[in-house]
């Protein structure tokens, strides 16, 4: 593996390269993402926000009570978020549990949505407290059954006492798993790593080791998809652009519930990483309750007064 | 697929604007005797027409003001008056949109500017002063507790409201009474704050604003009934000033200009250095006395802090003040665009490399795109000037003692910056500046409990905190 | 008297925001001075002291952490709203102690300028109770005061409402949170003084008001081991030696003030922080 030449892949390779990125400050980069959150977005670009963030949704659910009932309701509803409104675009992915991922793939692939992918949260999500044995069968599992992402979470108990090495094999391990065969979008649990510092590495580490995407969070822990976070997390893709010329996506996840929320993302991946990362195979946004909001927002838009959560399908 | 933003306007209905204004005299308006076009640089209309003021509205307004400090103001106990900058602080804010729009209308910096910025901090200056009216005999060493009597305030055209604040503010709280005169190319939001002050049931004479150009400024600072006067505003004037009030018994504060260095040290924390590079030199169009105007690059990542310093200016967004996702205002007046033009040529026939990105110029109005200036040396006019517009001139250096000495090779000494992530490194640099302000990873922050004023040609004294208060107590150092 | 019967006032605790009753169920009669029955206030017991300190101390942080500037507008809005109900604290006032509508108007606006006072304090204190300390050696050395933490308050006997506002606003304007405990007479004033709080986006569990007996609680309050503070200003002097004895286990910051309006008030709950930091490259 060539790493894109900047790390041999030795533990002291990646320590050099990690050690030398720039500091980030946090008041200064939390300024920044508060700029960014006054731009207001109206008329013709809040419509086209609104559709882009819909195309971006991986909707998802990720409940110890999911059933294969649950998971068609959302399939369908991924696929035709509004079914009195064909206008309206189909979401990026769906994103569950393994051992739903089968499910999924058939319920799409018989109502004819035979483009829209499943996206699998692997290697024991969201903790990640497995041998690697069973994080690779994990991964191995949900290619056969049918997603085409794989979503995996880093050790966040290796990245914080320092043992940087083993979170890279991992990711590296689990990329050769996917192969061509899924794309794999690493979860870096930001809440977690809590410093802006640690994003920073942790992005350049996942993505060194072969990330497709990064991914702020599980959404299993707060604080999830911070506009700060998010901010350095588009610093660092657009940054590995310049050295690589290869572009890595971003996907937050977690606290994104209203329109105003997603199209803040989107002001962020357009005036930080470039309006380039603005389509659904660049950046997602992980959601559940979202999609609602944003089909409201979207009636408010076309008729001109104010939706009611009667008027769109809970799944 | 490109993220166009639409037009987001702030709506102009929240004002009203008169078409012709006289003086606030005495608690009253005072009609001019002659009048001149104030416009929107933005647009170039004309939005009001402005009273001159002559001697004569100069007389008054002293006369009212010695009055209103005899008979009303000084009868007051610190308490009161405190409660009165109280009340003046809470209307400010019940009134926060009607402030900022006018502001940008007059002034043509970005609503978002004036809306989060300058309306806040002025609403906030009046709060923190209203608090010291009754706690003089706490503010410290060598202070006694009497006020001048009357002053006489003259400010500048880049933060009307706030600077108003600024002057207003501690000279009420300290006990004195007020004659200000707002700069000639924005009065607007002094004439509503004169609403302010009668809604809060300010006494009589107790502020009293005369409108008008250098001859009313004249006016204030050669009368005889004028105790103190506080100027901010160019260097050169304040010259002028200072020397016509040598020969007398007046007390005298000076904010002047600068020419802010921004150093950038090789271990910076660089994407937030270059937010603040930006924020140094481009907020409020670089009308601003403490700019970072020079930006000292340590060589070592030049190339690196230039490279990404461009491509976040091309995301800078020129253009109607009132669109809330305006970043660079119009420029104040026909006049200062001048000045700028005349300075950038000069910059460019010194062979400095001129670098802008490509951004459409509204056709009418006063405009100027961001622009940098790399391979500037001491030497350069554009980098001994104050140019007081969105243009950065950039210099390296090799060492921290080379970054020190040519931040400090100038006869201003307002304000510097230091961009660094090591703190051993932060604070002996911010010894060794000869500055009165120094931001450390960070820029252009303002807070009324924070002093802020120059060293050498930047000024005398201070404003805001603790510090600021001497200025208006009789008997201080200064 | 036009034969309309009034609603009365019920008089409950004001803990994290919320109005509850006395866990214990008791209640004492409050009478004017007179010996007229004007209402039943809650005897509050020690467990309603332990919620009390447990509320205020998960709003300490927050509290502390506010600004300055933050703060002051907070506490300079309790006044608004204060000023807004003149006339409902000094008819209060009046029955409880039988003192004059023009005195107890006179207390009232004091209450509302006092806790104006205090409220200028927040954003000013910092600049005067720290400093830059020039140490021998390439060092840069500051001291910075942070508030205590949680701090317990009994208020004065007299003056129900400006013994009240004299104890807690120095408290509240550093960033302490506290648990008050009303005069035991006359209680009144300070429960009402919630209703001014919970208007005045105050955090809950900033201040926690109590009313009950001070003999009964001021034990309790000496002991509890998570209480950072207390000012004794309203226990008679001849018990303050058992309350500070009682308060060395924890080393509490203890004590009493006569006048209304200083900032000692402030600085004896503050503590001092020192650090220092090289200077150099």
């Amino acid at each position: 593996m060539s790493f894109y030449g900047l790390v041999d892949g030795s533990d002291a390779s990646l320590r050099n390269y990690l050690k030398q990125l720039p500091g980030v400050d946090q008041v200064g980069a939390e300024a920044r993402a508060a700029m960014l959150a006054t731009r207001s977005i109206k008329t013709t670009s809040k419509a086209w926000a609104i559709d882009t963030a819909i195309s971006m949704v991986d909707l998802t659910t990720l409940e110890g009570a999911d059933t294969p009932g649950k998971v068609q309701a959302l399939c369908a509803k991924a696929f035709r978020p509004d079914p009195t409104d064909s206008s309206v675009p189909r979401v990026g992915a769906v994103c569950v549990y393994n051992d739903m991922v089968g499910i999924a793939r058939q319920h799409l692939d018989s109502i004819g949505a035979h483009e829209l992918p499943v996206a699998a949260v692997s290697t024991a999500f969201p903790s990640g407290r497995a041998s690697m044995a069973v994080k690779l069968q994990d991964t191995e599992d949900a290619i056969v059954a049918g997603a085409a992402e794989i979503d995996m979470v880093i050790d966040r108990g290796a990245f914080l006492s320092g043992r940087l090495i083993e979170v890279f094999e991992e990711i590296v391990a689990i990329r050769e798993v996917c192969g061509d065969r899924a794309h794999l979008k690493v979860i870096l649990e930001t809440g977690e790593l809590v410093t802006l510092d640690n994003v920073r590495k942790a992005s350049y580490l996942a993505m060194l080791a072969g990330a497709d995407f990064i991914k702020t969070s599980t959404g299993k822990v707060t604080p999830a998809a911070t506009a700060p976070v998010v901010l350095v997390m588009l610093e660092a893709v657009r940054d590995f652009y310049d050295l690589t010329k290869v572009r890595i996506g971003v996907k937050p996840a977690g606290g994104i519930r209203t329109t105003k929320d997603a199209i803040k993302q989107l002001v962020l991946v357009n005036e930080t990483a470039g309006p380039e990362w603005l389509n659904p195979s660049l950046f997602r946004i992980g959601a559940s309750a979202l999609l609602n909001d944003l089909l409201m927002q979207r009636m408010k838009m076309s008729d001109g007064y104010y939706a009611s959560p009667n008027y769109v399908t809970i799944d | 697929m490109n993220f166009e933003y639409a037009a987001a306007p702030e709506s102009r209905s929240v004002v009203k604007i008169d078409p012709e204004y006289g003086h606030f005299i005495n608690g009253k308006w005072v009609n001019g005797s002659s009048h001149f076009n104030s416009i929107n640089p933005a647009t170039e209309e004309v939005l009001s027409r402005i009273a001159l003021g002559k001697a004569a509205d100069v007389d008054a307004a002293v006369k009212a003001a010695r009055n209103a400090f005899d008979k009303s103001w000084s009868k007051l106990s610190g308490r009161e008056r405190g409660k009165y900058l109280f009340r003046i602080a809470r209307i400010m804010q019940e009134r926060a949109r009607e402030f900022a729009v006018l502001e940008t209308l007059d002034n043509g910096k970005p609503i978002r500017e004036s809306r989060d910025v300058d309306v806040p901090l002025s609403a906030a200056h009046f709060f923190y002063h209203a608090g010291w009216a009754d706690k003089l005999e706490y503010a410290g060493i060598d202070t006694t507790t009497a006020p001048h009597g009357v002053v006489g305030q003259i400010i500048p055209w880049n933060f009307p409201l706030l600077m108003l604040a600024w002057k207003v503010a501690p000279a009420l709280a300290t006990g004195n009474t007020v004659v200000l005169k707002p700069a000639e190319t924005t009065s607007l939001t002094a004439l509503l704050f004169a609403q302010v002050c009668q809604q809060a049931g300010l006494p009589d004479g107790v502020v009293n604003i005369v409108t008008g150009d250098g001859s009313t400024g004249s006016a204030i600072v050669n009368h005889p009934g004028i105790d103190k006067i506080a100027f901010t505003g160019s260097t050169e004037v304040g010259k002028l000033i200072a020397r016509a009030v040598s020969p007398t018994n007046k007390s005298l504060t000076l904010e002047l200009g600068g020419k802010g260095a921004n150093i950038v040290f090789g271990d910076a924390a660089i994407d937030e250095t270059v937010e603040g590079i930006v924020n140094g030199i481009f907020f409020n169009q670089g009308h601003v006395c403490c700019a970072g105007s020079r930006l000292i690059l340590q060589e070592s990542i030049a190339d690196e802090v230039l490279e990404k310093l461009k491509r976040r200016m091309d995301k800078i967004r020129v253009g109607d003040p009132l669109d809330k996702n305006t970043d660079l205002g119009a420029i104040n007046s026909a006049e200062q665009l001048a000045k700028i033009h005349e300075l950038t040529a000069a910059g460019e026939a010194e062979g400095a490399g001129r670098w802008s990105p490509n951004c459409a110029l509204p056709e009418k109005g006063f405009w100027f795109a961001p622009t940098i200036f790399t391979g500037v040396t001491q030497a350069h006019r554009i980098a001994r000037e104050e140019i007081f517009g969105p243009v950065l001139s950039v210099l390296t250096f090799r060492t921290p003692a080379e970054a020190i000495e040519k931040a400090n090779n100038t006869p201003f000494g307002l304000s510097a910056g230091i961009w660094s992530e090591k703190g051993s490194n932060i604070l002996w640099a911010s010894q060794q500046l000869r500055a009165g302000v120094i931001w450390a990873n960070t820029f252009n922050k303002f807070d009324p409990a924070s002093p802020f004023g120059g060293y050498k040609e930047s000024g005398w004294g201070r404003e805001g905190g603790r510090h600021g208060l001497s200025a208006y107590l009789k008997g201080s150092a200064k | 008297m036009s034969g309309r019967l009034e609603v009365m006032k019920t008089y409950k605790l004001y803990i994290n925001g919320a109005f509850p009753r006395t866990e214990s169920g008791r209640s004492y009669e409050i009478t004017s001075n007179k010996g007229v029955f004007l209402a039943n206030a809650c005897l509050a017991s020690r467990k309603d002291l332990r919620d009390a300190v447990v509320a205020a101390r998960a709003a300490q942080p927050g509290w502390a952490k506010a600004t300055a500037f933050n703060r002051g507008q907070i506490m300079y809005r309790i006044a608004e709203m204060l000023e807004g109900r003149s006339d409902q604290f000094a008819q209060e006032i009046s029955l409880q102690t039988g003192a004059s509508s023009k005195e107890s108007l006179q207390e009232v606006s004091d209450s509302v300028d006092l806790l104006v006072w205090y409220a200028g304090w927040s954003d000013k204190l910092p600049s005067l109770a720290g400093s830059t300390n020039p140490v021998s050696g390439p060092y840069y050395n500051f001291t910075i005061p942070e508030p205590l933490g949680v701090v317990g308050a009994i208020a004065t006997i007299d003056k129900p409402l400006l013994g009240f506002v004299a104890a807690i606003a120095p408290i509240l304007v550093s960033g302490n949170t506290a648990v008050a405990l009303a005069s035991s007479s006359a209680p009144l004033s300070a429960i009402s003084f919630a209703e001014v709080v919970a208007t005045s986006d105050l955090p809950n569990g900033v201040l926690n008001i109590l009313s009950g007996q001070q003999s009964e609680l001021a034990p309790w309050f000496a002991s509890h081991m998570d209480i950072d503070g207390l000012d004794i200003s309203g226990l008679p002097s001849d018990q303050h030696g058992a309350v500070k004895e009682a308060g060395v286990e924890n080393l509490k910051r203890i004590s009493a003030f006569t006048k209304f309006s200083e900032p000692g008030r402030i600085l004896a709950f503050l503590e001092a922080k020192t650090i220092w930091h090289p200077v150099g490259n």
